[in-house]
């Protein structure tokens, strides 16, 4: 039954990407100023632009430039940057691996430091540290990351405390350290929305476990406390923060176009706004479809983790 | 949601409905409202408040800190920072309000027609909204900004669309759990009209949780509508709101770091309220629901 839930979801991850393929065609299509009127400037004339759309391949019809397209999106091929002449892909790889490198740290960041304060508040719930706990939490959800990011810069690059340099990246190939350096600010600030909603739904979740019938159980046999939370809430009571992390790769993916703005992150982020600075429409279109996909697998991956971890769901059955 | 006899108390001699005194004593919301509303009185009042012109400029005292003529500081151009934050303010908020708006007028209709025609029809309208929502939020605003020239009402439209797959989300699942009630089917026997069940049935008896899930988007309306203006695909100068006030703000920040401080704090304070407020509306009208979603 699981087998045939999961060929299911794959069927509509594939449909899904099908269809925004399709809607980030039709979006971008209606983009004001054509990229060769801007590599043109002042240059232009009403023939050199034709010459140039020519050379884009803008002039073909436009069944066929979507056909390209979308079969583009399957196999990886969204043909030229209009700017730099370079394949699409070759763009996009390493950027990509450098905005997951991010995305993924931050992700780290929020498991490792949010999941475990959201179970403290919830075993603690009604005491100083939950009230404590909770309204730091509310205050990161309300937090743009555009502020978070300004702010981290205003405070930690400037003196007195000068930690952090103000943006850029080194791999990782060169040291450790010069890479987490770089890789901090803008991660904290990718996270701080995230972290903030990852530990109130860790939070309410576990306290929702903590009340139910067989905790109460556990309890009654004599188990410490200790031992009714580590061995019998934490499973249970953090399924839904599987589901929670999915959504918010989800968020990281659009935030990144601004904290990598921000902090001058050669990564998807800043290749998007940079693609539509100059009209360059196939990286547009690739650089915003990217994401997506991975949103879209990411959510996937999350339902495949769920059905394993949750023997009692047996999604397929409905 | 009912006001019945028994459920009113009176109040300097003025009665109350029940709900409006539950509300107002709910810490969470009392809290929220009274931060909120001054707010928006203040921003709405804009120019007329404001203590300079959020437009001259005074160079000779450019990055000046708050305190004497300019009681918040001024920014690059010697603007008052003050005036700047709270005319900035109307188009944040007309865009938070604004957003909701649009998502809740395409919404709520998506969600009603996809909760009572059940089968295939909900089955690809919800499809379909799960597909919007597989475009991370942020880069569905800058696709749809894209597309369409920047101005206020445009940001508007793009916010909006973009919360409008969780908007009907939530309308379908209320929907769904009063579809089989007595006065749909009595109203269904009676012969109206498709539109009558829909909106004159239903949808007053799901306003709770749409209520809800409006205020909650207020808040992340404001957040994403003030990231898009700080990418300048927002509102741009002269009036600026706060979102591109930060982004220039954050040019300067070796030379003033009020000019940053002030916009960040009002957005931050302003979203933070309504998040309070829509998880206080939750508390009192809807104890049972869980954890909104980004």
């Amino acid at each position: 039954m699981n087998t045939l839930y999961l060929a299911k979801r794959v069927v509509i991850a594939f449909l899904s990407l099908f269809i925004v393929s399709s809607l980030v065609f039709g979006m971008t299509m209606a983009l004001p100023g054509s990229a060769a009127e801007i590599i043109l400037g002042t240059q232009q004339t009403e023939e050199s632009v034709q010459q140039v759309r020519e050379e884009m391949g803008l002039n073909r019809p436009l069944h066929v430039r979507y056909l390209d397209f979308v079969v583009g999106t399957f196999t990886l091929d969204w043909g030229q940057s209009l700017v730099s002449d370079q394949p699409v892909v070759d763009l996009i790889a390493p950027r990509l691996a450098r905005t997951l490198q991010l995305a993924l740290f931050a992700m780290l960041l929020s498991i490792v430091i949010a999941i475990p304060l959201g179970v403290i508040a919830a075993a603690d719930r009604d005491t100083i540290v939950d009230t404590l706990i909770t309204s730091v939490s509310y205050v990161g959800v309300s937090i743009p990351s555009f502020v978070s990011a300004s702010l981290l810069l205003l405070f930690l690059t400037t003196p007195p405390l000068d930690l952090f340099p103000t943006g850029g990246f080194v791999p990782f190939s060169e040291g450790f350290v010069p890479w987490l350096r770089h890789l901090i600010l803008p991660a904290v600030s990718l996270n701080v929305i995230i972290f903030a909603y990852v530990l109130r739904q860790t939070r309410s979740s576990m306290i929702e476990t903590l009340e139910s019938d067989y905790i109460r159980t556990a309890r009654l046999k004599g188990l410490t406390e200790r031992s009714v939370l580590a061995k019998h809430a934490l499973r249970n009571g953090l399924l839904p923060t599987v589901t929670v992390l999915a959504i918010n790769f989800g968020w990281m993916m659009g935030s990144v176009v601004i904290v990598e703005e921000i902090f001058s992150y050669p990564g998807m982020g800043r290749l998007i706004v940079q693609a539509i600075s100059e009209r360059d429409l196939p990286v547009i279109q690739a650089g915003i479809l990217v994401p997506t996909a991975a949103f879209i697998f990411a959510n996937l991956l999350a339902d495949i983790v769920y059905t394993y971890l949750d023997p009692r769901i047996q999604l397929g059955e409905q | 949601m009912m006001a019945t006899e028994d459920t009113t108390s009176t109040f300097g001699g003025i009665e109350i409905p029940d709900i409006v005194r539950r509300l107002l004593t709910n810490r969470k919301v009392a809290i929220s409202l009274a931060v909120l509303i001054p707010i928006v009185i203040v921003t709405a009042l804009g120019e007329t408040i404001a203590p300079h012109d959020s437009l001259t400029t005074d160079v000779a005292n450019r990055y000046a800190g708050p305190g004497g003529t300019y009681p918040l500081g001024t920014d690059n151009l010697g603007r008052d920072l003050l005036s700047r934050v709270i005319v900035g303010g109307q188009s944040s908020l007309l865009l938070g309000f604004g957003a909701t708006g649009v998502s809740l007028a395409l919404g709520v209709p998506i969600g009603l027609i996809a909760g009572y025609a059940k089968g295939r029809i909900d089955e690809v309208l919800m499809r379909l909204m799960d597909i919007v929502m597989s475009v991370p939020v942020l880069l569905l605003g800058v696709l749809i900004l894209v597309a369409l020239p920047s101005n206020i009402f445009n940001v508007i439209v793009a916010v909006g669309a973009v919360f409008i797959p969780r908007i009907a989300r939530v309308t379908r699942s209320a929907t769904l759990s009063v579809s089989e009630e007595p006065y749909v089917l009595a109203a269904k026997a009676r012969g109206e009209s498709t539109t009558h069940i829909l909106f004159k049935e239903i949808l007053p008896n799901v306003t709770a949780p749409i209520i809800i899930e409006g205020s909650i988007r207020v808040g992340y309306a404001i957040l994403v509508g003030t990231s898009l203006s700080f990418l300048g695909l927002g509102t741009g100068p002269p009036h600026a709101d706060w979102g591109y006030m930060i982004a220039t703000a954050r040019l300067h920040i070796y030379q003033t770091p009020w000019f940053l401080l002030w916009p960040s704090l009002a957005l931050l304070v302003t979203i933070m309220s309504t998040n309070v407020l829509g998880d206080g509306l939750r508390d009192v009208l809807d104890p049972r629901a869980t954890e909104d979603n980004l």
